[in-house]
C-alpha cells in the first residue's frame, strides 16, 4: 500500500539485512527498480538506493545451463521452459540513506536494521520528490565502499530529477551538493557529475 | 546536448552575463558579505574564502572591508586575491571541466576565490557607535564573516569633512568622502609624487586649498611654473583653472621674479622681488654647484671669497674682476686653485648675474616683506614667470629664500624658547629632488628643514616627479605620501619604502589611473587609500571648496588689512575680495561672489 493509497508498488523482501544495507528478493523475476532507484522497506520506513540487483539460481548449488541452441530468440527459451521462472530469483541490495521518525525523513542511518522479510516498496515519483528535497542523503552513498558507487549515485540523481518539474535546477542543486562532499576529489566528482549531466 | 555545444553555447546560463554599462562601481555592493575567515595571520594578512555569489572579479586589490570579529570590528584592505582549488589535480584534469553544471557545481566548492585581507585599524564592535579606532594589533577569529565596507564604515575611519579633516575625493570603488587630518599631516613635511603629466599640481593645488582654508599653517610656495597664483592648468581638460589669488584674494599675496607674469593674470603682483648680489651666500653657491656645474673646489672658492671681502660684498666684488689676470692674482691671494676660480666666475657671470631680477644692488628685500605677509596671516606665492624653466634661477631664489626665511623663525623659536606659537610655515618646492639629492641634502635649507621636523614651526611640501633621486634620509622623514601614477621602479621603492604593506601598495599604485587618481599614506589617513581625487574647475567645485566654513583664526594674528573673515563662506568672500582691485571686476558674473 502506498501512503496516497496508489496501487501497491511491493516488489520484494528483505532476505539479509545491516546496519548500512540490506539485500531483497524481488517478488517477480527480473521485478528490480532501476539501478540508484529509491526503495523504502518497512514500518517506520527505512530508505534505501539499489546499488545491485542481481538474477541467479535459487539453489547456490545448481548452475543455470544455456538452453538456448535450438531457440530461434530469447524469448522462446522462457516459453519453452516455463520452469526457469521458479528456479532464478531477482535480488536487489540497497543501501540505507535515511528513515522515518515520528514522521519525518531522517537522512541518517535508522537505529536498527529492517527485519528480515519487511517488504520492499518501490518508491514514487512524489515519495523521491519528497525524500529528495535534503540531499543530505548523497554523504551516505559517497562514502559507501561498494563497486561502481559512483555510477549509482549518478543513476539516482538522474532518475530523481527525471520526475521532477524542475529538473534542470535539481540537478544542479545534486551537484553543488556533490561537489561539497567531494571537494578534495575532483576526478571522482567530474565523473559523476558528467553522468548526472 | 553533446559536449560542444555546452563548452560553446550555455555558458551563459551559469555565469551572469555582464550587464551593458555596469562599471565597477556598481557592482561591488558595499556592506555586502564577501565570505568568511579560515585562516591566516596578522603580517601575512587574514584569508577569506568567498562565499557563494561573491566573485573574484569584483573585488579589486586595495578595497576596503569590514570583518566583524566577535568582540570587534577589523577595517582592513584587500591584499591579495586568488583562485583556490581543494583538490591539486583541478588544475591539471584532462580536458579541463567545461560542462556548465559541472563548473557551476566545482565554484565554491572544490575551486574557490579567496581574498587575504591586511586587517589594519579595529572599530568600535558595533557599525556606527562612537569609539576608538586603533590600529589592528590581532586578527579576527575564525568563520568571522567579511563584508566589503560600507560608505559608512569608510566614513567612520576617515572622519567627517569639517575641522582639521579636509576631503580630497572619493576611494576609486565607493563614494564615501576620504578625508586628509591636516593638523597631523602639517606636523610633518609632506610629498606629492607622480610621474610627469599625472596631475601632481592639480593635486598641490587642492591640498593648498585645504590647508589655507583650515588657518593650520601658512604657506610659501615656490610656484615654479605658474600653477598657484592667480590660474592653473587643467591639461586633461584643456582648460584653466582659477587658482589660490583668484579664490582668496585677501589672503593670497603674489610675489614675482618677472615683472612681466606669465599668462593673463588681471592682478599686479603685490610685490616684485629682486636679488641683491648682497643677498647671495657662499651657501647659496655650494646648493647650486650641480646645477651650475662647478666643482666642489670652485663652489667652496666662494667662502673664501666671502672671508676676503665679506659676506654681504663677495659677489659685486668677485664680479667686478674683470680678465684672467684679475682672477689669478686674486686666487693666488685667498690662495684658491685659479682656474676653480675662473669657472665660478664665469658660471656666476653667466648664469647667475645675467637673471635681469639678480641686481647689484636690489631695491628691496624681498625676505623681510614675505615675513612680513606671512604674519599678516597671508599666504605667499612666488611666480616665476617666464624664469620657472631656468633651474639655476628657481634653485638660486628658493635656497636663498628659504635658508633666509627659516633663519627667521629658527631665530623666533629660540628667542622665546619655542613658547609663543608663531605661525607654522609650509614651504613647497616642486622638482624637489634637485633640492633634496643625496649630494646637496646636507647642505640645503631645504634638507635642514626636513630633517628636523617641525621643530622651527617650518615643514615641507614637495612635489617632485623623481623621488628615487631624493635623500632617503629625507624621504624617510615625510609624513604624508600622496602618490600618483609612477612608472619607474627605482621611484616606486623610494616612495614605499617604509610603508607597512608596501607590497599591496604597489599593486594599488600601479592601477591607479594616469589622471585625477592618487594614492594617499602616511599619517594624514588612518590607512592608505587610492583616491578618486575630487573634481576642480568646475563652478561647482570651487562652490564645494568655498563652502568649507574657514574655522575662526586661532593660532595666527589677525590680518591688519581687510576686515576678519564673517560667519558666511559667501559673505566672507565678498567682503575679502573688497580689499583687492581683482575682485571688484569678477563680483557680478562669478558664482563665488554672486
Amino acid at each position: 500500500m502506498t501512503l496516497d493509497g496508489a496501487p501497491d508498488n511491493r516488489i520484494g523482501e528483505v532476505v539479509e539485512a545491516g546496519s548500512t544495507g540490506f539485500t531483497a528478493e524481488c517478488y517477480a523475476l527480473y521485478g528490480a527498480p532501476p539501478l540508484g532507484s529509491l526503495v523504502r522497506v518497512g514500518d517506520p520506513a527505512i530508505y534505501g538506493v539499489v546499488y545491485s540487483v542481481t538474477t541467479a539460481a535459487l539453489d547456490p548449488g545448481r548452475r543455470v545451463a544455456a538452453r538456448g541452441a535450438d531457440e530461434p530468440d530469447e524469448a522462446s527459451v522462457y516459453r519453452n521452459n516455463p520452469q526457469i521462472a521458479r528456479l532464478l530469483a531477482t535480488h536487489l541490495q540497497a543501501l540505507v540513506v535515511g528513515h522515518d521518525r515520528l514522521g519525518t525523513v531522517v537522512q541518517r542511518l535508522p537505529a536498527a536494521p529492517p527485519r528480515i522479510h519487511a517488504f520492499v516498496y518501490c518508491c514514487d515519483a512524489g515519495e523521491v520528490a519528497a525524500f529528495t528535497e535534503q540531499l543530505d542523503y548523497l554523504r551516505l552513498l559517497t562514502t559507501a565502499s561498494v563497486p561502481a558507487i559512483d555510477e549509482v549515485i549518478a543513476a539516482n540523481v538522474r532518475l530523481a530529477a527525471e520526475g521532477r518539474p524542475d529538473a534542470g535546477a535539481f540537478r544542479q542543486r545534486a551537484a553543488n551538493a556533490l561537489a561539497t562532499e567531494l571537494a578534495s576529489d575532483v576526478t571522482r566528482l567530474n565523473a559523476i557529475l558528467r553522468g548526472i549531466a | 546536448m553533446t559536449q560542444n555545444e555546452r563548452a560553446n553555447g550555455d555558458v551563459s546560463s551559469v555565469r551572469p552575463e555582464p550587464v551593458e554599462g555596469s562599471d565597477e562601481r556598481k557592482e561591488a555592493t558595499p556592506g555586502a558579505l564577501l565570505g568568511a575567515v579560515v585562516g591566516g595571520s596578522l603580517t601575512d594578512g587574514v584569508e577569506v574564502r568567498l562565499a557563494e555569489g561573491a566573485s573574484v572579479e569584483d573585488i579589486p586589490v586595495g578595497s576596503y572591508v569590514v570583518i566583524q570579529g566577535e568582540r570587534r570590528r577589523f577595517f582592513g584592505m584587500v591584499s591579495e586575491v586568488r583562485l583556490a582549488s581543494t583538490d591539486a589535480r583541478l588544475r591539471s584534469a584532462p580536458g579541463g571541466f567545461s560542462d556548465p553544471l559541472v563548473t557551476q557545481a566545482l565554484s565554491g566548492t572544490a575551486a574557490y576565490g579567496a581574498i587575504t585581507v591586511r586587517p589594519r585599524l579595529t572599530l568600535p564592535a558595533v557599525a556606527g557607535s562612537d569609539g576608538d579606532i586603533a590600529p589592528a594589533r590581532t586578527v579576527p577569529a575564525h568563520f568571522s564573516r567579511a563584508t566589503r565596507a560600507s560608505d559608512a564604515d569608510v566614513a567612520q575611519v576617515f572622519g567627517a569633512e569639517g575641522g582639521s579633516n579636509f576631503a580630497v575625493g572619493t576611494p576609486l570603488d565607493m563614494d564615501a568622502v576620504v578625508c586628509l587630518d591636516l593638523k597631523t599631516m602639517l606636523q610633518r613635511s609632506n610629498g606629492v609624487f607622480g610621474k610627469s603629466g599625472t596631475g601632481k599640481s592639480f593635486l598641490t593645488r587642492l591640498l593648498l586649498i585645504g590647508v589655507l582654508q583650515s588657518r593650520l599653517s601658512s604657506l610659501l610656495i615656490f610656484d615654479m611654473h605658474n600653477e598657484y597664483g592667480w590660474e592653473g592648468g587643467d591639461v586633461e581638460r584643456g582648460r584653466r583653472v582659477k587658482s589660490l589669488k583668484q579664490l582668496f584674494p585677501s589672503e593670497v599675496s603674489v610675489f614675482a621674479l618677472d615683472a612681466r607674469r606669465a599668462g593673463n593674470a588681471p592682478v599686479q603682483p603685490d610685490f616684485n622681488v629682486e636679488i641683491g648680489y648682497d643677498e647671495i651666500t657662499p651657501e647659496d653657491i655650494m646648493a647650486l654647484r650641480e646645477t651650475l656645474g662647478v666643482s666642489d673646489v670652485a663652489a667652496e672658492a666662494a667662502y673664501a671669497l666671502g672671508r676676503r671681502f665679506g659676506e654681504g660684498r663677495w659677489m659685486r666684488e668677485f664680479l667686478r674682476l674683470e680678465g684672467s689676470d684679475e682672477i689669478g692674482e686674486l686666487a693666488n691671494e685667498i690662495n684658491v686653485n685659479g682656474s676653480a676660480l675662473a669657472t665660478l666666475h664665469r658660471r656666476l657671470t653667466n648664469r647667475v648675474a645675467r637673471l635681469p631680477f639678480v641686481k647689484e644692488s636690489a631695491a628691496t628685500d624681498a625676505v623681510p616683506s614675505i615675513m612680513d605677509h606671512l604674519d599678516r596671516g597671508k599666504h605667499v606665492v612666488l611666480e616665476f614667470g617666464r624664469y620657472g624653466d631656468d633651474v639655476v634661477a628657481y634653485m638660486l631664489v628658493a635656497n636663498l629664500l628659504t635658508r633666509r626665511i627659516h633663519d627667521r623663525y629658527r631665530e623666533r623659536q629660540s628667542a622665546d624658547g619655542g613658547e609663543r606659537a608663531t605661525t607654522p610655515l609650509t614651504i613647497v618646492i616642486e622638482e624637489a629632488h634637485r633640492f633634496l639629492s643625496p649630494a646637496v641634502a646636507s647642505q640645503s635649507p631645504f634638507g635642514i628643514i626636513a630633517r628636523e621636523m617641525r621643530k622651527n614651526n617650518v615643514t615641507l611640501l614637495v612635489v617632485d616627479q623623481r623621488p628615487s633621486a631624493i635623500d632617503p634620509e629625507v624621504l624617510s622623514q615625510v609624513g604624508t605620501k600622496v602618490c600618483c601614477l609612477l612608472d619607474d621602479e627605482r621611484d616606486v621603492d623610494a616612495v614605499m619604502a617604509g610603508a607597512s604593506g608596501s607590497r599591496e601598495l604597489r599593486t594599488v599604485l600601479a592601477g591607479l589611473r594616469s589622471r585625477q587618481q592618487a594614492l594617499f599614506f602616511g599619517e594624514a589617513v588612518p590607512i592608505p587609500v587610492a583616491v578618486q581625487v575630487r573634481d576642480y574647475g568646475s563652478d561647482a567645485s570651487y562652490n564645494a571648496l568655498m563652502g568649507r566654513r574657514p574655522r575662526p583664526a586661532a593660532v595666527r594674528p589677525e590680518p591688519v588689512e581687510g576686515p576678519r573673515p564673517a560667519k558666511t563662506p559667501v559673505r566672507a568672500e565678498g567682503n575679502r575680495g573688497a580689499d583687492t582691485p581683482a575682485a571688484t571686476d569678477d563680483e557680478d558674473d562669478d558664482p563665488l561672489f554672486g
